[in-house]
């Protein structure tokens, strides 16, 4: 009998008499929210990142703003906004990354009341590594991506797990509280998050 | 077996000798005072503008689903995992999962792994099975790799370091950073951003040429084949996307059956966990994605003792489990005594129940006295995200331990609850009893009950019985 028919079975045997099919309760929403992309902006901003709102047309102006003179940038494929200097993603090895100052991506989705950004890495938002391993993480997100709450989120994006793709969520720069549950802001994501809102 | 820290002595010894050290007493107090106070907040913040009681109810469901057609599920997951281009490996106890990690580390010939912080790979001893085989296991997570370098034991499950304080944590690293790569610089200071930017650049040296790399998984989506692993520092996305190999370690128990089932979860974990609304990352991955991250992913499902818990009728809920800690940061007996006082990674509440449920009682001193090393008073079961119903199971594997000793020389503890069933059976037997009460106390104090009053007060006795004041009294009316 190999392993997998050994647990299969076991379990089958503690089951024994247990019902099957369980009814699970409805998860609550939460109430309407007035102004989403205010709360989102708003909740964003209270786990330390950079949050700005600004137009379609100010987008360029601001995302050359948000990067420091001289920074190496690296864009994924597809981004919708010029990066003067900006170089796209070839593949580069997680070493090449690393001489990266910062990344200018968009996301997939916005989450109002938990302040998450969710990238599903489809198009101008790349593979995973390019916006993990630079220190500065630029992420344009759109106002019509602002979703209430985590239940409205997932919806959209099944369709990019079903595809295969990874998703990555995203709540304010990397932090930790383990020593002495002090936070610090920046351990090995990007040390700073500079979010812009668009539209 | 494993899971248990070897050589621990029982719960109330170790205990006590945890509750001399003042220090850590003021660590323990400051840190669950801390994340209570934070978890509360948002608890009532979702209760202004939704319910956290339905939530909970809606996340005790899915886990509860999970658990009833267990079987069905992880046949599915297995069958969408496999498509994504992910190999299923199942293992029935630590050994099993130990050599399967070790034999895809040495197939591809490497001498170390990075490791993300994970119960279940601590559960099964991993990095001392990795290490019989020449294989370093790095532990990334910032307080495991503080325990790792002390050559030290994890207290708590979210926060294993809490032991620790800043300078201890400074210590630490100038001493023994250099011997497992980049060496702390020699101008640390004991600032907590200082000590994390320490540990940054140690371990991002071990990230940059990390060929594979060995995660858990918070949960496992059946339906699409996804894992996902909740963390906050970024050492997790590093570990589950640089390297070109991944193994995962899922306990059989970490199925969510539905795609939309990660939703109470997901708002659930974090605000009980950390008391935030949502954790700074989460990542999610469906085996292999074509151009991203690791191109070889492997998938360990483990039983090691689950199927033990999943047969106990009783029991059965603490597989619910996310391993959130909350019920550690509100229970007052882990306050003052730590982690390190369970002997075992899982400490705390759900500690006190996982850990005999998993190995089974009557075989170990050490894993019996953990369903006592509690005050029944029911905080665990008001945090818990998940309703897993803490005090009932405590009280059905006390009377577990009991039954496994019978046969043998009875405790005293079954002499006297024996002793009092004959009493209370009949009037006049209690009547008589109940003159020798005071006597039976202050004799009690001093021999027979040592081992209780040891760490209780026996109540004084009363001058007179509730019957001797009734008759004397006419009940009050003389």
């Amino acid at each position: 009998m190999s392993a997998r028919d050994d647990i299969l079975g076991r379990v089958r045997a503690a089951l024994a008499g247990v019902e099957s099919g369980y009814d699970v309760p409805v998860a609550p929403r939460i109430a309407d929210v007035p102004d989403l992309v205010d709360l989102f902006a708003e909740r964003v901003a209270d786990y330390q990142a950079t949050v700005e709102r600004c137009t379609g047309s100010d987008l360029a102006a601001r995302v050359a703003a948000a990067l420091p003179s001289g920074a190496r940038v690296v864009v994924p494929d597809g981004l919708s906004v010029e990066v003067p200097g900006g170089v796209r993603d070839r593949g580069f090895t997680a070493a090449e990354l690393d001489t990266f100052d910062a990344v200018v991506t968009e996301a997939r989705v916005g989450i109002a009341e938990t302040g998450t950004i969710v990238l599903d890495h489809g198009a101008g938002q790349g593979r995973r590594a390019i916006s993990l391993v630079p220190d500065l993480h630029v992420c344009i997100v759109r106002t019509d991506q602002v979703v209430p709450d985590v239940p409205d989120a997932l919806p959209l994006l099944a369709p990019g797990a079903t595809e295969g793709r990874p998703l990555t969520w995203i709540s304010g720069p990397s932090a930790t509280s383990d020593i002495e549950l002090s936070r610090v802001e920046g351990v090995h994501g990007p040390r700073t998050l500079h979010v812009l809102v668009v539209g | 077996m494993s899971g248990t820290f070897v050589g621990m002595p029982a719960f109330p010894q170790a205990a006590h000798e945890a509750l001399g050290n003042a220090q850590l007493r003021r660590n323990l107090a400051h840190a669950t005072g801390t994340i209570r106070a934070k978890r509360q907040r948002l608890v009532d913040e979702v209760n202004a503008n939704s319910d956290w009681e339905a939530l909970r109810l809606a996340g005790a469901g899915v886990k509860e689903s999970a658990l009833v057609d267990l079987a069905t599920h992880l046949e599915t997951l297995e069958r969408t995992l496999t498509a994504n281009g992910a190999t299923v490996h199942w293992a029935n106890d630590a050994a099993e999962a130990n050599a399967i990690v070790a034999s895809i580390a040495t197939r591809h010939g490497v001498n170390e792994v990075v490791k993300v912080k994970s119960m279940v790979t601590q559960e099964i001893n991993l990095n001392e099975a990795l290490a019989a085989e020449g294989i370093a296991a790095w532990e990334t997570d910032l307080a495991e790799l503080i325990v790792q370098l002390g050559d030290d034991l994890p207290s708590h499950i979210l926060v294993p370091a809490i032991h620790r304080n800043r300078s201890e944590i400074r210590d630490i690293f100038l001493s023994k950073m250099a011997a497992a790569g980049r060496p702390a610089p020699a101008d640390l200071t004991d600032e907590p951003a200082v000590l994390a930017a320490a540990a940054r650049s140690h371990l991002r040296e071990k990230f940059l040429r990390a060929k594979v790399g060995v995660s858990g998984a918070n949960f496992a989506v059946a339906e699409t084949g996804t894992l996902v692993v909740v963390e906050s520092e970024g050492n997790g996305r590093m570990c589950l996307t640089l390297p070109e190999v991944l193994v995962s370690v899922v306990g059989i128990e970490k199925v969510v059956p539905t795609w939309e089932g990660l939703d109470p979860l997901l708002r659930l974990l974090p605000r009980s966990s950390t008391g935030e609304r949502m954790n700074p990352y989460t990542s999610m991955w469906n085996g292999v994605a074509s151009g991203d991250g690791p191109q070889e992913v492997h998938v360990v499902l483990l039983d090691n003792g689950r199927t033990n818990a999943l047969a106990d009728e009783v029991g059965r809920q603490a597989l619910r489990c996310i391993r959130c800690s909350a019920c550690l940061n509100v229970c007052p007996v882990y306050e003052r005594t730590g982690g390190h006082a369970y002997g075992s990674v899982y400490p705390g509440p759900i500690g006190a129940i996982l850990n005999p449920l998993l190995r089974g009682v009557g075989h170990d001193d050490q894993v019996d006295s953990l369903p006592y090393a509690s005050s029944l008073c029911g905080a665990c079961f008001d945090a818990c995200p998940v309703r897993i119903d803490i005090p009932s199971v405590l009280v059905d594997l006390r009377a577990q331990v009991v039954d496994a000793h019978r046969g043998g020389v009875p405790k005293a503890e079954a002499l006297a609850m024996k002793a009092t069933a004959v009493a209370f059976s009949d009037a006049r037997r209690l009547r008589f009893g109940e003159r020798f009460t005071g006597l039976g106390l202050r004799v009690a104090g001093r021999v027979g009950a040592r081992k209780w009053t040891s760490a209780r007060d026996l109540p004084p006795a009363p001058r007179e019985s509730f019957r001797a004041w009734w008759k004397r009294t006419d009940g009050g009316r003389r």
